[in-house]
């Protein structure tokens, strides 16, 4: 190859680098390892978790069952090693699955149309806001307290540059539910957006119509979050908020210390041209036979650049498979059910506990510690391989001593047992 | 002349909601071991849905046969070659799958206690350590999720930095053959874009930069080798011009592959840059993504990181929130770590003597199939190639044939094309990216394949422009799909499909 390119070696072809650009010196990392030695040292690192623990943790990330069909799929090289389907004629697989994943998300949410993914729910909150502001021509954004604090966060390092103002209103402290006198003195002429979450931080299922309603006597869009998606298999699906911004980590993507997720906005058929990132659409090839494509590309950056609704490139579409796959395998009713054992198992050990908040909830609850802190109750579970709920304090000093707990299908009823029990030491229940 | 493919059984597979049928299963749940609770009196009707209208129900055979079929649809690096330029398309290690599924890695929730988090956050710490050294840089995040989530949180560093020193500034300069993220992103920061013209060497002409640079100027985002391929050669010249105005360096790290263990960023001026993961560290693609867009800096930006950071405290590590001039958080949690896990063991496999000899091969590569191809192809510019070559359709376009038409009759030959059209500052752009993963054989079939197709180009343009003839799906009507979307499937568009009995067998189709 060398005598072909017409040089001596391969550091010839480097010669253009000036020197004082080069590195001449060798990488201070460790030599070659081989694949064993790779294996032990994760294996290693795994061990160092939490293995063989229970957890009663949920706050975004959740731990539902995998169907083993999930890595199956998206195990398949032709799935894991293919890029962007820019080429649709080689890409119909992925192709037609993120066609079926935009229309399931849009079964679910009662929304026209997803998108094929954001990196996740915490970025697809930011990314909807600003894009209610170019639908609304306003700026302003008023985001609930009972949405996620880390997407808040995310909300605000996103949108601080943008000249778009984001204000929190307040939730009922009795109800758990968003406070809607505080949301309707808040909401003026240059709201672009209101943004909640269903179910909320807390666990509890607003109730959508009602924000819409407030929300669009104003002329301002309701922005809908979810990140828990197994609700959606019961809860009335959110058709009244203009947009939907969601996280599908739920649907058999493992919690992964966080990462990576899925995250989606979906919307109305009269939004879709200020949606961003990419779209699958449905056309025909040369003989007329139905195909698949990326489509409504003037949106993005690589044609528009500073003026693309977004700068998202790469996104999350391997692990959008996963959550179609898993859609797949539950289906109309399997989703349903899932969502009732979800329901049952937190009701059965809500039912224990001193509950913080009264309105209707889904598989997360708060709960007061009683008296005692949280840590001191999780110190007490970690003894017995159970890792509790997440105290509440460092998010909400209002309520501070109380804890976020969670059960999904994969809760057992031992464990929950065991919970209630470590509560109830001290307590009067 | 073709040898890399034949046409083969492709099985017809309709869409999911096609193959449905009411009360088919494909799950099974355990018995609850809890009472049942009825949903609506637990949450009420008006927040109960009474089903999913529309929602698949198949077994558990239809699911695995469905996403099989649609898998032979797709080509993929498995199948062969892949030369997107700028997507760096390699090889995608097994070892890595597999270490990323170790229970304690892959079921580790992000609120867990820290002691129970010891060695997830151990791996962050490898990994950040691992890229602080290949880029030269002093510090590291990992939490951006995709390249050009690290290019926003780089350009708000920036900000940060330029605002904690008095003045944000105004403009981040671009130069005409950046990514599209890189203008994106500015807008995204607050920042007007201003572009910057390349010269007749296909690099940043150093003069009109000059006259750009200005106390108005917050950086200039640079992609090194840049997106024709090229070395910028006067990188150092063009770093003291921004530095000397007070302003930054912002490297687009998309072709980190020419580089590593050959150069590093910051030793040649780069203040703050992005790593793809999934490029240079060979995370898989997987269909469009993840990605992790890491963030490397200088010691200046180092306060400004996302929050939290990792922190060493009585020998063992913790998240440290206390981060007063941090630009906030940019994702939830600490980044797409299944992503790191993957990286960190690739960075392992190859070692420091590894990861160099990959630069060098895909440099090798990239130059092979200039030179085997230049005599047909017009080269875009005369300066050396690194890692990725760029051509000008020029010759082809004069017989009505664009890069376009050449992409889709190169699947004929059993290849994924180019990236088309890009960068836009050359006429019809053929943007060639081997990586070093490629033998000599499977380049020389690819240099084959060109060559024939420049050869039909003169003979016969009809069978490129109508090109691919190979395929299950002929060419795309791309133009209808973005005129009249249909971006989700509905029961009632069921009569406008057409029967699967009238789709054409592939062998009736035209032959290559």
């Amino acid at each position: 190859m060398l005598d072909a390119i017409g040089v001596q070696a391969i550091e010839d072809l480097f010669r253009q680098l000036p020197p004082e650009v080069r590195f001449h010196g060798a990488l201070n990392l460790p030599a070659g390892k081989s694949e064993y030695e790779i294996v032990d040292y994760f294996r290693a690192r795994g061990a160092e978790g939490a293995n063989g623990y229970a957890s009663f943790l949920g706050a975004g990330v959740y731990n539902h069952y995998r169907p083993v069909l999930v890595d199956t799929v998206v195990s398949r090289g032709e799935f894991l090693t293919s890029y962007t389907p820019y080429q649709a004629e080689i890409s119909q697989g992925i192709l037609t699955s993120i066609f079926e994943f935009q229309t399931m998300v849009c079964q679910l949410t009662g929304m026209d149309a997803a998108n094929a993914s954001m990196y996740d729910g915490s970025t697809a909150t930011p990314e909807a806001a600003m894009m209610a502001a170019r639908i609304t021509g306003r700026d302003r954004v008023l985001v609930a307290r009972s949405v996620h604090p880390e997407y808040r966060e995310v909300l605000r390092t996103y949108t601080q540059h943008q000249g778009i103002p984001v204000e929190e209103f307040a939730y009922d402290p009795g109800s758990g539910r968003i406070d809607a006198d505080d949301l309707q003195r808040r909401l003026d002429d240059n709201t672009a957006a209101v943004i909640v979450q269903s179910p909320n931080f807390f666990g509890i299922v607003e109730n959508i119509r009602e924000a819409a309603a407030i929300a669009h006597k104003k002329g301002a869009l309701l922005v809908d979050v979810f990140t828990e998606a197994v609700a959606l298999g019961l809860i009335e699906p959110p058709s009244d908020a203009d947009i939907v911004a969601g996280e599908l980590q739920s649907f058999a993507i493992s919690p992964s210390y966080g990462g990576p997720f899925a995250g989606v906005i979906a919307t109305k058929q009269t939004y879709i041209r200020q949606m961003p990132g990419r779209l699958v659409g449905q056309t025909k090839d040369a003989q007329g036979n139905r195909a698949f494509c990326l489509t409504l590309a003037t949106r993005e950056q690589h044609i528009r650049r500073e003026k693309a609704t977004s700068n998202i490139c790469t996104n999350q579409a391997l692990i959008a498979l996963m959550a179609t796959v898993f859609m797949a395998v539950y289906g109309k009713e399997g989703l349903r059910e899932l969502a009732v054992q979800n329901l049952s198992k937190a009701r059965y050990l809500a039912n224990r506990l001193p509950l913080r908040f009264r309105a209707p909830f889904f598989n997360e609850f708060v709960v007061s510690a009683n008296g005692r802190s949280p840590e001191e109750i999780n110190a007490t579970l970690l003894g017995r391989k159970i890792i509790g709920g997440l105290p509440l304090g460092r998010y909400y000093p209002e309520l501070d001593g109380c804890m976020l707990l969670c059960c999904t299908e994969m809760s057992k009823r031992e464990h929950m047992d065991a919970v209630a029990d470590a509560f109830g030491a001290d307590s009067s229940k | 002349m073709i040898r890399k493919v034949r046409t083969h059984i492709n099985q017809n597979e309709p869409l999911l909601f096609e193959r449905s049928s009411p009360g088919k299963k494909g799950y099974q749940l355990p018995e609850l071991d809890v009472p049942a609770v009825d949903p609506v009196d637990a949450l009420g009707p008006e927040n109960t849905r009474d089903e999913i209208p529309g929602f698949p129900e198949v077994s558990e055979v239809d699911v695995i046969r469905h996403f099989t079929r649609l898998s032979t649809w797709n080509y993929a690096i498995d199948l062969g070659l892949y030369p997107l330029g700028s997507c760096t398309m390699k090889y995608n290690p097994r070892i890595n799958e597999v270490v990323a599924r170790i229970e304690g890695l892959a079921w580790a929730h992000p609120y867990q206690p820290e002691a129970l988090s010891q060695g997830a956050m151990e791996i962050i710490a490898a990994l950040e350590a691992a890229l602080a050294e290949i880029t030269g840089m002093h510090a590291v995040t990992l939490q951006p999720a995709a390249g050009a989530h690290g290019e926003l949180t780089g350009i708000l560093l920036t900000r940060a930095l330029l605002a904690s020193r008095g003045n944000p500034r105004k403009k981040i300069l671009v130069p005409d053959s950046a990514h599209g993220t890189n203008p994106a992103t500015a807008t995204m920061a607050g920042y007007s874009v201003e572009n910057i013209k390349s010269n007749d060497r296909g690099m940043i002409d150093v003069e009109s930069l000059r006259r750009a640079v200005n106390e108005d100027v917050a950086a200039l985002m640079v992609t090194n080798p840049n997106t024709v391929g090229v070395f910028e050669e006067e990188i150092t010249r063009i770093a003291a011009i921004l530095h000397e105005k007070g302003a930054l360096v912002y490297m687009d790290g998309a072709n980190m592959n020419a580089l590593v263990g050959v150069a590093r960023p910051g030793d040649f001026g780069v203040d703050v840059m992005h790593l793809n993961l999934h490029k240079t560290f060979s995370t898989p693609h997987g269909g469009g993504g993840p990605g992790s867009g890491a963030v490397a800096v200088t010691r200046e930006l180092e306060p400004f990181l996302p929050a939290p950071r990792l922190k060493r405290a009585g020998g063992s590590w913790t998240w440290n929130y206390d981060l007063p001039q941090t630009i906030g958080r940019v994702r939830a949690y600490y980044g797409n770590f299944g992503v790191l896990v993957r990286a960190l063991a690739y960075i392992m496999a190859h070692g420091a003597e590894g990861l160099r000899k990959a630069t060098l091969d895909a440099v090798l590569n990239a130059n092979y199939i200039r030179k085997l191809i230049e005599p047909y192809y017009q080269i875009a510019y005369d300066a050396p190639s690194m890692h990725e070559c760029v051509f000008s359709d020029d010759r082809q376009a004069a017989r009505g044939v664009r890069t376009g038409d050449i992409a889709k009759r190169l699947i004929d030959y059993g290849f994924h094309p180019y990236t088309v059209s890009f960068p836009l500052i050359v006429r019809g752009a053929l943007m060639i990216e081997p990586t070093e993963t490629e033998g000599k054989q499977e380049l020389d079939l690819f240099c084959d394949a060109l060559i024939s197709i420049a050869r039909e180009v003169e003979e016969n343009p009809e069978i490129v422009l109508k090109a691919p003839h190979s395929t299950r799906t002929s060419r795309v009507d791309e133009v209808t799909a973005a005129r009249k979307p249909i971006v989700r499937w509905k029961p009632e568009s069921e009569a406008a499909q057409a029967p699967a009995e009238a789709i054409t067998p592939a062998t009736e189709r035209a032959g290559p």
